[in-house]
Order: structure tokens, then C-alpha cells, then sequence
């Protein structure tokens, strides 16, 4: 069966890079499902979770704001995070998440509401992943 | 001829330099360590991001940015990316070197990032449309501040054309001042700081047939990855040129310290024949003395 290579780049580390047999991710308008030999395409990535399905094994990342680019082998994806859903710590999501509620909240200027709220995004789709899990 | 006492107190004053020079080596051995780091793992990330773009901007067919403009040049502007202090060997003087080399007739409008440019271009009586500074550890939030201006000042027509110069890193002794096209985009994308980055070829003619989907269309998403791209490549040549910054200072505060240390050596070994001179004369005048006494 085909496979297509299946990168996650982040400014801090290449975070996944193999060839996997679908990738799922959620893009500006809703959830989609990349199988090889996709048609090329460009869309924009909202934070939330990547699921990746490879043989029988099936991968969960949670991931930030970004970029996808599907090519017909490859699915390029530069987001400002992600992370793979045995390296999450529901702990610290959660208090990220009441850390950068609590930021929105106060008030404050469009550039830190803009990182807050990217905080906020970080931090829930990590959350998702790791209760899904269960 | 130098006293004993002379040389004596060089030799001390030489030390504290040294040791001054080795401390601040220490310094920025620690520091360089940790932004060569930086500038190393933003690469990947740059070089997928320009592989997009060269892969979706020949595809791009209906719509055009403001940021992809192509005007007429006839005002140019220079981001100039320096170090804020001194005491690292030649980078900042090899990148001032580079501006004069490419501003001949003091045509550029300058915005300037980190102390050590602005100063110069203040000093050479050039124009300074800005100035940034950028922390130890460069921010994003730096760094889009740095390319949202740049942007500002394209779309304002007040610069038809932006170049960046910084010092890109190539290894611990090695760093090379690089000017690199930043506005418009067409003709940018492709050189990220990446030293090895590939240099994606955008045939500036003809559009590519195959379709390419954009999702949800090309103005939204060229809206939003165009703005990124640029202010995530400002990033990334802030990251390069604080590793520059800090390997050179280290290398040069090496030298330093070498040097200052065969000096030590070099005195120490006349105040010892001098010394040693000094006591074959008293004993040659105590010997004589004796002589005439019996």
C-alpha cells in the first residue's frame, strides 16, 4: 500500500517525520483526511490534533496555529507547536490553560490578547488529545 | 631602560586584562553554545517554509499580494542586523564594510537592529528610518516588530525594495555578512538563513498548469503565510547573527587571552634578566669594595 511522508516542523524541532498510511487534521474549514496520492494542496492549520495512522498503529500529536502543504507524497506541516500525545502533561496544560483564561480576561493589548489566545489554543489542544486518550 | 619595578607592575596589569579577557571568553563560550543551538533548530523550519513557497508561489495564478508587488526601484531600504556591544573581533566592521560596499551614494533608507548599526549609521550621516534592539535571546515578538515596520514602509511606497544584511553563522570560526532580498516577495522566499537551504528556483514567468488547491482560497491563505514567513525569516537571521555575534566575541576574546598570556611570558622573562643583571652588579660592587678595603 502507498504511503505518503508525513513532516511536522516546528521553530524548535522537527517533532515527526515518517511515512504514515492517513493523516487527519483539522484545517480552516473542518477536519480532513489525507491519503496518499492526495491532490496538491495548501490550506491553514488550526490548533488542535493530528491523528496519523500507520500500519495498525495510530499516532495522536496535539499541534498549534500553522500551515499544511500536501503534495502527492508528502504532507509538510509548519505549526508553532506540537507535541506528541505521550509527551503531554494534562497537569500543566490545564494550568496553561487557566494561566491564559485568566490573561484574556484581564484587559489588554491585540498583540498580547493574540499570544494569550494562542496560549489558550496550545494549551486545549492538548487537553483534547490527552482525554481522548482515555 | 625599565626598571624592575616598572616591568613588575605591566606584568600585573596585563594579568588583570587577561583575566578579564578569559572571563568574558567564558561568557560568551556559555552563551554562544546556546544560541548556535537556537539558530540551528529554527533551520528546518525555515527550509520547509521556503519549500512551500517556491512549491505554491509559481501555482498562484489569480491572485496577487501587496507584498508580491514588483515595483520600479527607486528607493531602496536595509535592515542592518548588528551586535549591541563591541569586543567581537571584526563582525560588526565586516558588516559596515558590506553597506558601504553596496550604498555608494548613501541612497538607502536604514532600519537598523541592534546598537552597534544604528551608531553607525548615525555616524556616517546616513538616513535611519528605525531602530530595533533584540535581546540575548531574540523574541518572535522582536522580530515581527523589526518585519511588520519593513513591510509598513513597502506598502507605504516609502521603499520599493528591502534588503536585509546580518552576519550569517557558517561554524565557530567562520561567519560571513549576507545580504539577502526581503521585499517583494517573489523574489525573497527562496534564501532563508539556512546555509545549506536549497534555493528554490521561482520562474518570475508562467504560471504552473497542475492544479493546486487552496483551501480556503489563495488570498486567505497567502494573507496569512506571507506575513508569517517573513517576520518567521526576520526571526531566524536574529537567532543567526546572535550566534555570529557571540562565536566571533568568543573567538576574538580567545585571541586575547592567548595574547595577553605570551606577553605575561615575554615579561616575566625580561624582569628576570634584568633582575639577575641587577644582582651580578651588586656583587660585582661588593666584591670591588671588598677589594679595596683589603
Amino acid at each position: 500500500m502507498a504511503t505518503i511522508k508525513l513532516e511536522i516542523v516546528t521553530p524548535e524541532a522537527k517533532t515527526y517525520s515518517d511515512d504514515v498510511d492517513m493523516v487527519t487534521l483539522s484545517g480552516t474549514e473542518g477536519e480532513m483526511g489525507i491519503l496518499p496520492q492526495h491532490m496538491p494542496l495548501m490550506t491553514q492549520l488550526v490548533a488542535g490534533e493530528i491523528i496519523a495512522k500507520k500500519g495498525l498503529e495510530t499516532i495522536f500529536l496535539a499541534v498549534g496555529d500553522g500551515f499544511v502543504q500536501v503534495t502527492g507524497e508528502r504532507v509538510a506541516i509548519l505549526t508553532d507547536m506540537a507535541i506528541l500525545a505521550e509527551n503531554i502533561d494534562e497537569a500543566k496544560a490545564e494550568e496553561a490553560r487557566q494561566r491564559a483564561e485568566a490573561r484574556l480576561a484581564e484587559k489588554i493589548t491585540e498583540e498580547e490578547a493574540a499570544s494569550a489566545g494562542a496560549a489558550l489554543a496550545h494549551s486545549l489542544a492538548q487537553l483534547k488529545v490527552k482525554r481522548r486518550q482515555r | 631602560m625599565p626598571s624592575t619595578r616598572d616591568i613588575r607592575r605591566r606584568i600585573k596589569s596585563v594579568k588583570n586584562t587577561a583575566q578579564i579577557t578569559k572571563a568574558m571568553q567564558m561568557v560568551a563560550a556559555a552563551k554562544m553554545r546556546k544560541a548556535q543551538q537556537a539558530a540551528l533548530v529554527g533551520r528546518p523550519y525555515a527550509d520547509l517554509m521556503n519549500a512551500i513557497l517556491a512549491e505554491a508561489g509559481p501555482r498562484i495564478a489569480s491572485f496577487k499580494h501587496p507584498l508580491m508587488e514588483i515595483r520600479e526601484v527607486k528607493k531602496r531600504a536595509l535592515i542592518v542586523v548588528s551586535s549591541d556591544r563591541g569586543l567581537c573581533g571584526g563582525l560588526n566592521s565586516n558588516l559596515f564594510r558590506e553597506v558601504v560596499k553596496l550604498d555608494k551614494g548613501s541612497t538607502y533608507v536604514y532600519v537598523t537592529a541592534g546598537r552597534k548599526a544604528s551608531q553607525f549609521v548615525a555616524r556616517t550621516k546616513r538616513q535611519l528610518a528605525a531602530e530595533f534592539t533584540y535581546k540575548d535571546a531574540p523574541s518572535f515578538a522582536e522580530a515581527r516588530a523589526i518585519s511588520k515596520f519593513a513591510q509598513d514602509l513597502f506598502l507605504k511606497g516609502e521603499a520599493d525594495a528591502v534588503d536585509i544584511l546580518f552576519t550569517q553563522f557558517v561554524s565557530t570560526l567562520v561567519q560571513q555578512p549576507k545580504t539577502i532580498p526581503f521585499l517583494p516577495v517573489g523574489k525573497i522566499s527562496a534564501v532563508t538563513a539556512g546555509v545549506n537551504a536549497p534555493q528554490p528556483e521561482l520562474p518570475s514567468s508562467g504560471v504552473r498548469t497542475d492544479s493546486f488547491e487552496f483551501e480556503p482560497d489563495e488570498k486567505s491563505v497567502l494573507s496569512e503565510l506571507l506575513p508569517h514567513s517573513l517576520n518567521f525569516q526576520v526571526h531566524q537571521i536574529l537567532l543567526e547573527a546572535k550566534a555570529s555575534e557571540h562565536s566571533s566575541r568568543m573567538v576574538a576574546m580567545k585571541n586575547a587571552t592567548d595574547n595577553a598570556k605570551q606577553l605575561i611570558k615575554d615579561l616575566t622573562l625580561e624582569y628576570n634578566k634584568l633582575r639577575q643583571s641587577n644582582i651580578t652588579k651588586e656583587l660585582l660592587e661588593i666584591a670591588s669594595a671588598q677589594m679595596a678595603v683589603g
